[in-house]
C-alpha cells in the first residue's frame, strides 16, 4: 500500500470522505511527514507547495473576485510513531474572494510526534475565509500539536475558524492565534477540545479590533477528564468606535482534571465594547437532573451534555 | 392502591420548614391540580418527589405503586415512570430538538410530539435546545419531550407560565393527552382555567394542603384569598 493510500485509509477510518481526491472540482493538498503526496489546484486558486527539510511550505492564493464553491481540503499527517512535521502556510484571499478550507490532521499512531503549523493569513477587502481544522489522533497521547496563526482581516472581510480535537488523545496542544480586524471586519474563533489522561491543552487566542465597527467572537469549549489540564486565554481588544467583541469560554471538568480560563479584555476607545463570560466546573446540575428525569443514567446524561457542547452543532 | 402516596412528608431547609407533614394521594390516570401562591412549597414538593439533589425529605414517606422510593435517585424514579417538567426548563448547547425528543426512546416520532404542543416540525426539529429558543418555545419542547416518554406520572411545574394567554388551549390539550394516554399528572399552576381540567385539586399553603376536592371548589377557595394557615384572615402570602 502506498503512503498516500495508507494516509487516506486512516482518513477514511476517521470518518473522512476519501472521494475528495478523485473529484476534479475539489482542490486539495495532501502531505505525509515531509512529502507532498497529492495536490490539485482549481481555477482561481493557486497552490505553490514545496517540500522542506522538516515539512511542507505552501503558498495558497485565492484570486480577486473568485468564489471557491467546494471546500478546499488540506490533509496533513504522520503515519509513523515518531517524527516531526512543520507546515508553513501563507494564505491570501484577494479582494472579494471567498473560500472554505478544511484541514484534516491525521496522526493515528503517534508515540513521539510533533506537528507544528505556522500560518500567515491575509483576508482582503470584502473577502471571506472559513477554516475548519479537525484532528484525528491515536490513543497513545505521544503527540505535540503547535498551531500558530497571524491573521489580518481587511475592511469588510470575514474570517471564521473552527478547531476540533475531540477524538482520541490530545497529547500536548498549544494553539496561538492572533487576528487583527479592520473596519467592519468580522472574526470568529471557535475551538473544541476533549482532554483525557494527562493531556495538556493551552489555547491562546487574540482578536484585536482595530477597525471601526469590527466584530469579534472567541468561543472555546473544553471537556477534561482523568488528570488532563487546560489553560484557555481569550484576549480581545476594542480599539475603534463601534468595535464589539465577546469572549466565551466553557470548561467541563471531571475526575482530577484542572482547568484555567483567562479572559483578557481591553478597550482603548470609549465607543468600543468588549464582554466576556467564563464557566468552569462539573456538569450543570440542572441539565444533569433534567436528563436523568428523562430516564438517562448519570453517566449517559454527562455523555450527552459533553457531546453537545463539543458538537459542531453548538457553534 | 394510589399510584403516588405521600404521607406526613416534612422537608426543612435550615431552620425553615418548607413541607410540613404534607399528605397527598394521586390515583392512576388522575390529573391533580395543585394551587397555591408563591413560596408555599409547590416546586419544593415537585423536587422532593422527583428525588432532586438537596431535596431529601426530613421525615415522612413517598410510595409509588406501593414501593417506597426514598432511596431511589432521579433516573431510578424515572425508570419507574415518574418524570417532571421544570418550571424553567434548562437549555442545552449542541443538542437538536429532534435528538432531545428521542433521548430515551429512539423509536418515537419527534414530529408528532412537536405537533401535539403546537410547534411546526419543519421549523423546529433541527433547531437547538439552547438559548435561541424563547421561554415559551422551550416550555413547549419540554412538554413534548415529557409526552414522548409516556410516563406513569408527570409532574408539571407551572407549564402555563411564560406561555401567552392565547396558547392556554394548547396546554389544556397537552394535559388532556396525558389523561387520554392513561398517565397521571400532578399539575402545579396558578391559572384557574387550567386547574379546571383536573379531576381533583388541592390548595397548598405554608407547606400543607389547606383545601382539597373538586377543582371548582378549590379554585373558589383559592380566589377567596383565605386559608387555614392564616386562620380565616386574608392570606398574608399573596
Amino acid at each position: 500500500m502506498s503512503e498516500l493510500e495508507e494516509l487516506m485509509k486512516a482518513f477514511g477510518e476517521a470518518g473522512g470522505d476519501k472521494g475528495i481526491l478523485a473529484n476534479e472540482k475539489i482542490a486539495h493538498l495532501v502531505a505525509s511527514g515531509h512529502k507532498i503526496l497529492s495536490a490539485r489546484d482549481i481555477e482561481g486558486l493557486e497552490f505553490d507547495a514545496k517540500e522542506t527539510l522538516t515539512g511542507i511550505s505552501a503558498k495558497v492564493t485565492v484570486k480577486e473576485g473568485i468564489e471557491i464553491k467546494n471546500p478546499v481540503h488540506l490533509c496533513f499527517g504522520i503515519l509513523h510513531k515518531k517524527g516531526t512535521q512543520r507546515i508553513k502556510m501563507d494564505v491570501k484571499l484577494e479582494k472579494n474572494a471567498s473560500a472554505h478550507f478544511i484541514a484534516h490532521c491525521i496522526f493515528p499512531n503517534a508515540e513521539k510526534v510533533r506537528h507544528i503549523m505556522d500560518a500567515v493569513v491575509e483576508i482582503g477587502e470584502n473577502a471571506e475565509m472559513k477554516y475548519s481544522e479537525t484532528h484525528y489522533h491515536g490513543l497513545y497521547g505521544g503527540i505535540e500539536v503547535v498551531p500558530k496563526a497571524v491573521v489580518k482581516v481587511r475592511k469588510n472581510g470575514k474570517y471564521f475558524t473552527d478547531f476540533n480535537l475531540t477524538h482520541g488523545r490530545v497529547g500536548k496542544l498549544e494553539i496561538d492565534y492572533s487576528v487583527e480586524a479592520g473596519e467592519n471586519a468580522v472574526t470568529e474563533l471557535i475551538a473544541k477540545v476533549f482532554g483525557h489522561a494527562n493531556d495538556n491543552i493551552k489555547i491562546k487566542e487574540e482578536i484585536l479590533l482595530h477597525g471601526e465597527n469590527a466584530r469579534g467572537l472567541i468561543k472555546t469549549r473544553v471537556a477534561l477528564e482523568d488528570e488532563a489540564t487546560a489553560e484557555i486565554t481569550g484576549i480581545t481588544e476594542g480599539n475603534a468606535p463601534g468595535a464589539r467583541g465577546h469572549v466565551d469560554c466553557m470548561e467541563i471538568v471531571k475526575d482530577k482534571a484542572i482547568a484555567w480560563a483567562i479572559p483578557i479584555v481591553k478597550v482603548t476607545n470609549s465607543l468600543a465594547k468588549v464582554t466576556h463570560e467564563a464557566a468552569i466546573g462539573s456538569v450543570d446540575k440542572k441539565q444533569l437532573e433534567t436528563l436523568m428525569a428523562h430516564g438517562l443514567t448519570p453517566e449517559e446524561a454527562v455523555d450527552v451534555i459533553v457531546k453537545g457542547i463539543l458538537s459542531r452543532l453548538s457553534v | 392502591m394510589p399510584l403516588l402516596e405521600i404521607k406526613d412528608l416534612t422537608y426543612t431547609a435550615g431552620e425553615k420548614t418548607i413541607l410540613d407533614e404534607f399528605c397527598l394521594s394521586i390515583e392512576s390516570s388522575e390529573v391533580h391540580a395543585l394551587l397555591g401562591t408563591n413560596g408555599t412549597g409547590k416546586s419544593t414538593l415537585a423536587y422532593v418527589i422527583m428525588g432532586c439533589e438537596g431535596y431529601r425529605p426530613t421525615s415522612g414517606e413517598i410510595t409509588f405503586n406501593g414501593r417506597d422510593i426514598h432511596d431511589l435517585r432521579i433516573h431510578e424514579r424515572a425508570a419507574l415512570g415518574i418524570t417532571m417538567a421544570w418550571q424553567e426548563p434548562v437549555r442545552f448547547e449542541g443538542i437538536s430538538i429532534k435528538d432531545y425528543l428521542v433521548l430515551k426512546n429512539k423509536d418515537v416520532n419527534p414530529s408528532l410530539y412537536l405537533e401535539l404542543v403546537g410547534l411546526h416540525p419543519e421549523l423546529y426539529l433541527h433547531r437547538m435546545v439552547d438559548k435561541s429558543l424563547s421561554g415559551g418555545e422551550r416550555k413547549r419542547i419540554e412538554l413534548a419531550s415529557i409526552l414522548a416518554l409516556s410516563p406513569k406520572l408527570s409532574i408539571l411545574d407551572e407549564p402555563d407560565s411564560g406561555i401567552d394567554m392565547l396558547s392556554t388551549q394548547d396546554i389544556i390539550n397537552v394535559i388532556n393527552l396525558f389523561k387520554k394516554n392513561g398517565s397521571s399528572v400532578l399539575l402545579i399552576t396558578h391559572r384557574e382555567e387550567i386547574a379546571m381540567i383536573a379531576g381533583s385539586a388541592s390548595q397548598m399553603c405554608r407547606g400543607k394542603i389547606v383545601c382539597s376536592g373538586k377543582p371548582e371548589k378549590v379554585a373558589e377557595y383559592y380566589k377567596s384569598r383565605k386559608c387555614l394557615i392564616c386562620d380565616g384572615e386574608v392570606c398574608v402570602y399573596v
